[in-house]
């Protein structure tokens, strides 16, 4: 309320070099993602574990864009992850759709789905949001066990191995890793390039606003049911890009996938990793990842390490490994 | 008397068997300051949710600028050209002051974009800043608004209504919680304010009330029980018994 001695010039500048280096990171952030994508096979231990920190990586920045973003903690996400997954193996399976055409069916699928668990947990909020989401996603789960002809049930999708895929008249030999992670890469670049515009958008703004107050979104104009329903929809569609290349790279569709312990890991590698930041759930997914690989070697009980490393991090960390480095790198 | 830019007719609301306002007719010309006044409980705020849609009448209508609007949904408000703040500070405390008004001014021009760069919309942060000049906040216009004071978060919370050019201010006590200097701060941008817009206003600080307003309403128990030019409701016997009598320091 003091009158201002600041002149226009003066203000508009702002405090020069502290929030220079995070708007160059923010503006530089897809490139510098693909380009740790791109070698990521080359400094993991295995060309597995790679792949994966690429699909779940992807599954969590698309989960980010729900519980980072817009503030909606969603426990049902394996559900989007897993119609994608299913769809695109149904597609090449059973309706002999062409690979890219499969990607696209599965992400029409797992969007679709969303849009409607979306439109039914909206009404509510909170823990009660979190449990509507939970339970469509068991909902999801029950139905593919029951669906045994179209499914596979218990046993898994099977059936719609690729040896080679074909792109502008190339032939690419689909069982080559390597060749393989850069194929789904692109896909995975692509996405995140998408996430990126989503949030540098006008749409970025809003649910962002109503993450940090609903009631004052709403007061300012926005429809907030709307909106929220909107960023359900765009996470699910991402969340069910990650589940089509799970399916490209796998071959085959385990009904785990759509099972309570994937949406659990997806809020735990987001939450690891740093929600509400752009490089946060990559980071979460290579740092669980990770630990299972290497606890694994000595330890079946691997969950229990990995379990007790997230609790610490809740308690202690609560703005997980990149956000911690970003308020520290900021505080300085 | 011009037209009335706002006219409320019989409205009430209930909360399951309680009555929390009934039956108020009232009808506000375009550019004056009105005060609502009434002990705690007397309905103040719920009136003021029902003019915003925040909560929708039990019974009534309401008409803007000739136009029924009762039951519109609480996001149109601000479109149609009423604006509030709330008796409690209502901003978004993680966002710096600017972005708070930028993304209020956002709705005026895209709501479901996710395509272009919103930082290219360059004419949101003249809004913004234009919003905050007015309330003397461009200063600090990079702070996160958290850590405003108290005083400057109630003004940046008058400068997120402010960028929607409303027609209609609702003031949910303004200055609340405010010490005397910040109190006067607040006095005076209202009446900048009221130069040019329609401002309604709860408030408990009588002197303040007595100073700014062409009118004043007085609620008691949900119900209406004076309306009219200051020095009159001093002397309404029925106004002095119920709340200026009770001598509890506002008077
Ligand atoms: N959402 C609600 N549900 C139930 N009761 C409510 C609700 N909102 C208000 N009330 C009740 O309605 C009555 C009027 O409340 P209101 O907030 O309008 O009073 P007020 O005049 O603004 O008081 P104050 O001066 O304390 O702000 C109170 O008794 C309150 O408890
Ligand atoms: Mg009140």
């Amino acid at each position: 309320m003091t009158a201002s001695v600041h002149s226009v010039a003066e203000v508009m500048a702002g405090p020069a070099g502290r929030r220079g280096w995070r708007e160059r990171l923010a503006r530089w952030r897809v490139p510098l993602s693909v380009l740790v994508l791109c070698l990521l096979p080359w400094v993991l231990p295995s060309q597995a574990l790679a792949v994966n920190v690429l699909i779940y990586g992807l599954l969590a920045v698309g989960y980010n864009l729900l519980f980072g973003y817009t503030g909606m903690l969603s426990f049902g996400h394996a559900a989007f992850f897993g119609a994608g997954a299913y769809a695109t193996g149904i597609g090449i399976g059973q309706f002999g759709l062409p690979w890219f055409a499969a990607i696209g069916y599965g992400m029409l699928a797992g969007g679709a789905l969303a849009f409607v668990v979306g439109l039914l947990a909206i009404r509510t909020r909170g823990i009660y949001f979190s449990m509507v989401t939970l339970a469509l996603a068991q909902l999801v789960y029950y139905t593919a066990l029951q669906a045994t002809s179209i499914t596979g049930g218990e046993n898994g999708l099977r059936g719609f191995t690729l040896a080679r895929i074909d792109l502008f008249g190339w032939s690419i030999d689909f069982l080559d890793p390597v060749k393989k992670y850069y194929v789904l890469m692109v896909f995975a670049a692509l996405a995140l390039w998408f996430v990126s515009r989503i949030l540098n958008s006008p749409f970025g703004a809003v649910i962002e606003a109503i993450r940090e107050n609903e009631t004052r979104a709403r007061a300012c104009g926005y429809d907030v049911e709307r909106s929220k329903v909107m960023s359900f929809t765009l996470s699910g569609l991402v969340c069910a890009l990650a589940g089509a290349l799970f399916a490209l790279h796998l071959a085959i569709v385990p009904l785990d996938i759509l099972g309570i312990q994937t949406s659990g890991m997806i809020v735990m590698m987001t939450l690891l990793g740093g929600a509400g930041s752009f490089f946060g759930p990559f980071v979460g997914a290579l740092a669980f990842l990770l630990m299972e690989d290497v606890v694994s070697l000595w330890t079946p009980h691997w969950q229990i390490v990995v379990g007790t490393v997230f609790i610490l991090f809740v308690l202690f960390l609560p703005k997980g490994i990149w956000g911690t480095l970003l308020a520290w790198r900021a505080g300085r | 008397m011009s037209a009335p830019l706002l006219a409320v007719e019989n409205i009430g609301r209930r909360f399951g068997g309680f009555v929390a306002l009934e039956g108020v007719t009232a009808a506000f010309e375009p550019n004056k300051v009105t005060a609502i006044i009434g002990p705690n409980g007397a309905g103040k705020s719920t009136f003021f949710n029902l003019l915003s849609g925040v909560l929708a009448p039990s019974a009534g209508t309401i008409r803007f600028k000739q136009r029924d609007i009762t039951g519109t949904p609480q996001h149109r408000f601000v479109h149609l050209g009423i604006a509030r703040s709330y008796q409690i500070t209502n901003i978004f405390p993680e966002l710096s002051v600017h972005e708070n008004v930028r993304v209020a001014a956002q709705a005026f021009r895209t709501r479901y974009d996710i395509w272009r760069a919103r930082a290219a919309m360059s004419e949101l942060d003249e809004r913004a800043d234009a919003a905050l000049a007015a309330v003397g906040l461009l200063g600090r216009r990079t702070t996160t608004a958290k850590f405003l004071a108290h005083g400057q978060q109630r003004a940046l919370e008058i400068a997120i209504a402010l960028v929607a050019a409303p027609e209609l201010l609702l003031l949910d006590e303004p200055t609340a919680g405010m010490g005397p200097e910040e109190t006067r701060d607040m006095v005076a941008l209202i009446e900048k304010l009221a130069a040019d817009r329609t401002i309604l206003l709860v408030e408990h600080k009588m002197k303040m009330i007595l100073g700014l307003s062409d009118r004043i309403l007085v609620l008691h128990h949900g119900r209406l029980i004076a309306d009219g030019d200051p020095c009159h409701i001093q002397s309404d016997p029925e106004v002095r018994r119920v709340y200026l009598g009770q001598n509890d320091g506002y008077a």
